[in-house]
């Protein structure tokens, strides 16, 4: 990705930061001039909670350039509480443990380098809800 | 509008030509349709093609294809669609003479995938999905229809191979056309022993990378070029011609499932033509993957949501079925080399509906429908074909 887009879109990213519709109160993700579900002027920040559930996902053995070190890989579209879909990396799970319906939040990761002297991207991921509550130590 | 009709086709082989640039592919391709159509010249001439640039480092390509088959001087222009950039390039061909500005154009699809790396030439078509938020998390091109795939199977329950039918049906039409790249036919243990590309997608959902070039002749009915007493075949007309977008990431759909670009597109070129799902005797549809082999049934009107893929295995599709689908052999077995599917898809149609289809033949063909989509269903283009 270009250093340039890499920082315009740094808040998205990082902290899932879309938006809610003023017209139509859906909310928007990632964030965009004109709300895609009533056509008008899409509205203020809003930060997602970060969790959601796994739509569809696919482990990935043929990767693009950028991404071969990371194969196989598992991509899931993912749909967040408050209503959109994202497409992103799952992360803490082993492939055959990945179902859909299955609960995921987002972390914070390095998505890939572009090569040895340029920039590092990090993004969202998302990993099973459960991760958290067994950090915690918390039964599930 | 005035009525468009194709007076000429060609086509190279589908494959890796190691020896061949961009360039000499259409230029092979420019001279056989100018042959076939016993012209010598024409007003404009429209190069669909998705990746010269970024693939063989060559933009501005229409010029570039103008001056080095001799057509120098006149209109050129490259239009891009992802995938269906050879059937935009059709379509603004078609509008240039429907209008009435141009008598006779060429069209030609073009598209050299074989002049870099795999995973360069997979990192490149995964530009036809949104860059930041798709290809940046590390999807390919495929992935996006492995993602449309596994929910499919899951919400549809579909057997494990319960999407072979689409392959297996285009290579069994592919053996016969001399064109395509596959000439082999597969069976159901073949498509269950192929290796995973992205789950649950494998080699034999694929459409391979690959080089090709097609091009076909337009021009007003009419016309003088119409009037060449050596033609024996009579010219095919388009009767319609229809485009329509959706989201450009899947996952921005309300129903992922959903091609609502294919839906639009065929609504509104049946309503041009006149004609219902009923008239049309077979289909080209876009099977770059196996899954859009089913979804495209589903969004085109001939089966409902979730059972497009047993259509493709009772023998609904084939040559003698009653809609027969890929007659070539499709991006499947014929080859995909992206930009220039589109006007392949042409070139066979326009074969068919002349009973010049060979052993894949379907008898009395008088109406065809091609449907070329670029992306995942982001941009689609339907035109139909009559006699």
């Amino acid at each position: 990705m270009f250093v340039p887009s890499s920082w315009r879109t740094r808040h998205q990213r990082y902290s899932l930061i879309g938006e809610v519709c003023p017209a139509c109160d859906k909310h928007i993700f990632p964030p965009r001039d004109v709300c895609p579900h009533c056509d008008q002027p899409a509205g203020p920040a809003h930060k997602f909670n970060g969790t959601g559930m796994v739509f569809s996902y696919t482990t990935l053995f043929q990767p693009p350039a950028g991404f071969e070190s990371q194969a196989p890989y598992v991509v899931a579209l993912v749909q967040l509480d408050e209503g959109p879909m994202l497409t992103a990396q799952l992360t803490d799970v082993e492939a055959d443990e990945v179902e859909i319906g299955m609960k995921v939040e987002m972390v914070p990761r390095k998505l890939m380098e572009d090569g040895p002297q340029g920039q590092v991207h990090y993004c969202y991921k998302f990993r099973p809800l459960w991760a958290k509550a067994a950090q915690a130590g918390v039964s599930v | 509008m005035k009525k468009v009709c194709i007076i000429g086709t060609g086509q190279t082989e589908v494959g890796e030509h190691w020896d061949k640039s961009i360039l000499h592919l259409a230029h092979d391709a420019v001279m056989s349709a100018l042959l076939d159509a016993h012209v010598e010249a024409v007003d404009a001439l429209f190069v669909g093609n998705m990746l010269s640039g970024a693939l063989s480092g060559q933009e501005n390509l229409a010029a570039a294809v103008a001056d080095f088959s001799g057509l120098r001087n006149i209109e050129a222009v490259k239009t891009e669609a992802a995938c269906a950039s050879g059937a935009a390039a059709l379509r603004m061909g078609y509008t240039a003479v429907a209008s009435g500005l141009h008598d006779r154009v060429l069209v030609l699809g073009v598209e050299k995938m074989t002049n870099t790396l795999g995973h360069d030439t997979t990192a490149a078509l995964g530009m036809a999905a949104d860059a930041v938020y798709e290809t940046f998390q590390g999807v390919s091109f495929t992935a996006l229809n492995a993602l449309m795939m596994q929910r499919y199977v899951w919400q549809y329950d579909v057997p494990d191979t319960g999407l072979a039918g689409f392959s297996i049906n285009a290579h069994r039409n592919g053996c016969h056309n001399p064109h395509a790249m596959f000439r082999h036919a597969i069976t159901e243990e073949d498509y269950g022993r192929s290796r995973v590309i992205s789950s649950p997608l494998c080699v034999l959902d694929s459409s391979p990378i690959c080089d090709g070039a097609a091009a076909v002749v337009l021009c007003a009915a009419g016309s003088s070029s119409l009037s060449d007493g050596s033609r024996h075949v009579a010219p095919v007309t388009i009767l319609g011609s229809a485009a329509a977008t959706d989201t450009l990431a899947v996952h921005d759909r309300s129903d992922p499932l959903r091609l609502a670009a294919v839906e639009l597109s065929t609504q509104q070129a049946l309503a041009q033509a006149g004609a219902s799902l009923d008239d049309v005797d077979f289909l080209e549809l876009h099977d770059a993957f196996s899954i859009l082999g089913a979804m495209s049934l589903e969004a085109v009107g001939y089966a409902e949501p979730g059972t497009g893929w047993r259509y493709a295995m009772d023998g609904y599709i084939d040559i003698e079925g009653d809609l027969p689908v890929s007659t070539q052999g499709g991006l499947k077995s014929r080859g995909h080399p992206v930009g220039a599917t589109g006007v392949y898809q042409a070139v066979e149609a326009v074969k068919q509906l002349q009973g010049l289809a060979g052993p894949n033949q379907v008898p009395n063909a008088a109406l065809g429908m091609i449907q070329n989509v670029g992306g995942s269903g982001a941009s689609v283009f339907t035109h139909i074909l009559g006699i």
